[in-house]
């Protein structure tokens, strides 16, 4: 449980990564990397990509999840598979709004 | 009541209503049952506020005309939703009943965090006097479920202020579920395996989990609703890039789960009554105790049948349909074995079975209504209409209140040390039974008949049936107003109840009534199942003793 010490060290370079990673985002932001690749929505898949990282850095570490129980990991998880339902079931609709079910033809 | 009125029983000296004194150890307490008392008075209070509300609701309602003009008639509503739903039906089971019993129904001397505890009742009050202020400046009139665009752009009333107060409340409920999880995993007695949990603690743990899993949603889309309403980012409004259905879809993806945290509470609560009064292990413990779990998990698969006639897309809508007929297995596995516990039970009426039998009978059609609601094309016949209110009534009345007095009163000598008169509260609990039904069951006929809710006005061919649901209302408002006085009268002149006046089973019967602050002299070891009733010894015991008055 929570009788693990992590050394003041790991903390101080989580956050650094945290703080280089939050520079690349608002850099990101400047480049339209959808126009430089012809890739579709790059900007966006880059932008989410670095926010999972950094989330997935303060579970692990900052909230110790990483020295956690098996239990632990079990709600964490739920935590993401939940997200996860709220986000797929919703574009569902979005991606099906303009599909024509029946018609008189 | 076997022992209660003998006097043969003695309160004991120190338990934890008296083990400190003055209004400051009540205030800053880490005692989960006094907790609990903290939230039985203050959730008592806003329920009457929420009654005073739906009382002008009827009122106004009783004629075709308006009494009301319409932007008041439209803050009256809102509010009653909104105290109704957030500070009363949300908390009510699991914080006070919950706050209570948990504990003391697994062995242990308190919750896991009792701080946290405290500070959630903290955070109620906060959010509570915060929504009520904005209610006394001139209140929302966007009904309780804030859809954009009207919210966000048209409305002039308090949205932002109300927002922050359902913002705040919600982080009660988030602690709540935080702490009764943890408690349940961590905290039970030695031999209080899961298979030998109560009924009552395996719904707190599932509604935990829906409170845990959805309440940071609401938090977040109250967050961008204020977001697009104070400083115009564009989340809602198609003209700044957003999208209306988009706020339905995040605020049900709570808000129907939360429909599930009312209900899981309330059948944990009846699980217990049935088997008490009917002196018969509940049919299918695993089954009932799953299907708590089934509950809350599909209950986060159906928010859509909400959007049917929002412009959502059609297939999405054959979807949802298809899952909310889901929820009526586990709902039903609950009702079939609750019968099936009865069958050869040896039942008696008290006030609390009153309550249960009551429960069964009113989810029964409330459930089956929720059927009609879930069928895409009917549903789009009773959408907003009077049908509607009268199910999620019949669902949220007639089922979570009815379970929640069921509870209070089967628990109110365990709280208290004493017992309630019997025959008021058989008289309370019938005149709820009749109240509520009178005032609802005209609601499905004028829903089919097309009435649509949240307008002041209607059709003067509609007026018969609004009087009887005016007349059932003052029904319903009496025999809710009556425990009150006698529940209080109790406190002085109740007869003392002695531990275990009911004779029932599990271990909040087996420590003192009241409990010590501990709950426990020392900590229970448990050897039996939950519900280690024996009805055909009780049966026996009977008959002998009517072969003896014979004689």
């Amino acid at each position: 449980m929570s009788g693990h010490i992590v050394p003041k060290k790991t903390y101080y370079t989580i956050f650094l990564l945290l703080m280089v990673l939050l520079a690349v985002t608002v850099l990101i932001a400047y480049l339209d990397l959808d126009h430089a690749t012809g890739i579709g929505g790059l900007n966006i898949i880059v932008a989410l990509s670095i926010a999972f990282t950094k989330m997935m850095l303060v579970v692990l570490y900052f909230m110790h999840m990483k020295w956690s129980s098996k239990l632990t990991w079990v709600f964490g998880g739920a935590s993401i598979l939940w997200l996860a339902i709220m986000l797929v079931i919703t574009l569902a609709d979005y991606f099906s709004r303009g599909w024509v079910m029946f018609t008189n033809r | 009541m076997p022992g209660a009125a003998n006097g043969v029983f003695e309160m004991p000296k120190v338990t934890y209503l008296n083990a400190q004194e003055g209004i400051k150890s009540w205030l800053l307490t880490g005692d989960h049952k006094r907790i609990a008392i903290l939230y039985l008075i203050s959730i008592s209070i806003f329920f009457a506020l929420g009654g005073v509300f739906a009382s002008l609701i009827r009122i106004e309602l009783l004629t075709p005309g308006p009494e009301l003009d319409a932007e008041m008639y439209n803050r009256a509503f809102t509010a009653h939703g909104i105290v109704m739903v957030f500070m009363f039906l949300i908390p009510a089971i699991p914080a006070v009943l919950g706050n209570f019993l948990l504990p003391i129904m697994i062995g242990a001397r308190d919750l896991a965090f009792p701080k946290v505890n405290l500070l959630s009742w903290y955070l109620y009050m906060i959010g509570g006097l915060l929504t009520l202020t904005a209610m006394l400046m001139g209140g929302v009139d966007t009904g309780w479920t804030f859809y954009t665009p009207y919210s966000t752009t048209y409305s002039q009333s308090y949205v932002f202020l109300t927002g922050l107060g359902i913002f705040i409340m919600g982080f009660s409920s988030i602690t709540t579920g935080l702490n009764f999880v943890i408690t349940t995993h961590k905290m039970r007695a030695p031999g209080m395996t899961w298979s030998r949990l109560p009924l009552f603690v395996w719904s707190q743990y599932a509604t935990s989990l829906v409170m845990l899993l959805g309440t940071p949603v609401i938090a977040i889309t109250v967050v961008l609703l204020a977001a697009e309403r104070v400083f115009g980012v564009g989340i809602f409004n198609p003209n700044l890039g957003g999208d209306p259905v988009l706020f339905q879809h995040l605020f049900w993806f709570y808000s129907h789960p939360a429909v599930y945290i009312m209900i899981l509470p309330a059948m944990g609560v009846i699980s217990e009554l049935i088997a008490a009064f009917s002196r018969r292990r509940v049919f299918g413990y695993s089954f009932v105790a799953f299907s708590s779990l089934a509950i809350a998990i599909f209950g986060f698969l159906v928010w859509g049948h909400h959007l049917f006639v929002s412009g959502q897309s059609a297939y999405a809508g054959i979807i949802f349909s298809l899952l909310s007929f889901i929820v009526a297995i586990p709902s039903a596995v609950k009702v079939f074995n609750w019968t099936t516990t009865l069958y050869k039970g040896s039942i008696s009426y008290e006030t609390p079975m009153l309550y249960a039998l009551a429960f069964i009978g009113l989810f029964a059609i409330g459930g089956l209504t929720g059927l009609f609601c879930a069928a895409l094309g009917l549903d789009v016949h009773i959408t907003d209409t009077y049908f509607i209110i009268a199910h999620f009534h019949y669902v949220m009345v007639g089922s979570t209140v009815i379970a929640y007095l069921g509870g209070i009163h089967y628990w109110w000598p365990k709280m208290t040390g004493r017992s309630y008169p019997e025959f008021w509260g058989k008289l309370s609990a019938m005149l709820i039974y009749v109240g509520f039904n009178l005032t609802f069951f005209p609601q499905f006929i004028l829903g089919y008949l097309g009435m649509p809710r949240r307008y002041h006005v209607y059709p003067p061919e509609y007026q018969v049936l609004n009087i009887l649901s005016t007349a059932g209302a003052s029904v319903l408002a009496v025999g809710f107003l009556m425990p009150v006085f006698y529940l209080l009268w109790s406190l002085k002149y109740g007869p003392i109840a002695g531990p275990n006046p009911w004779g029932a089973k599990g271990l909040e019967w087996e420590t003192a009534s009241p409990p010590p602050t501990f709950n426990f002299d020392a900590t229970p070891i448990v050897t039996q199942e939950a519900y280690a009733y024996d009805a055909e010894a009780d049966e026996a015991a009977y008959q002998a003793a009517l072969q003896q008055d014979k004689r």
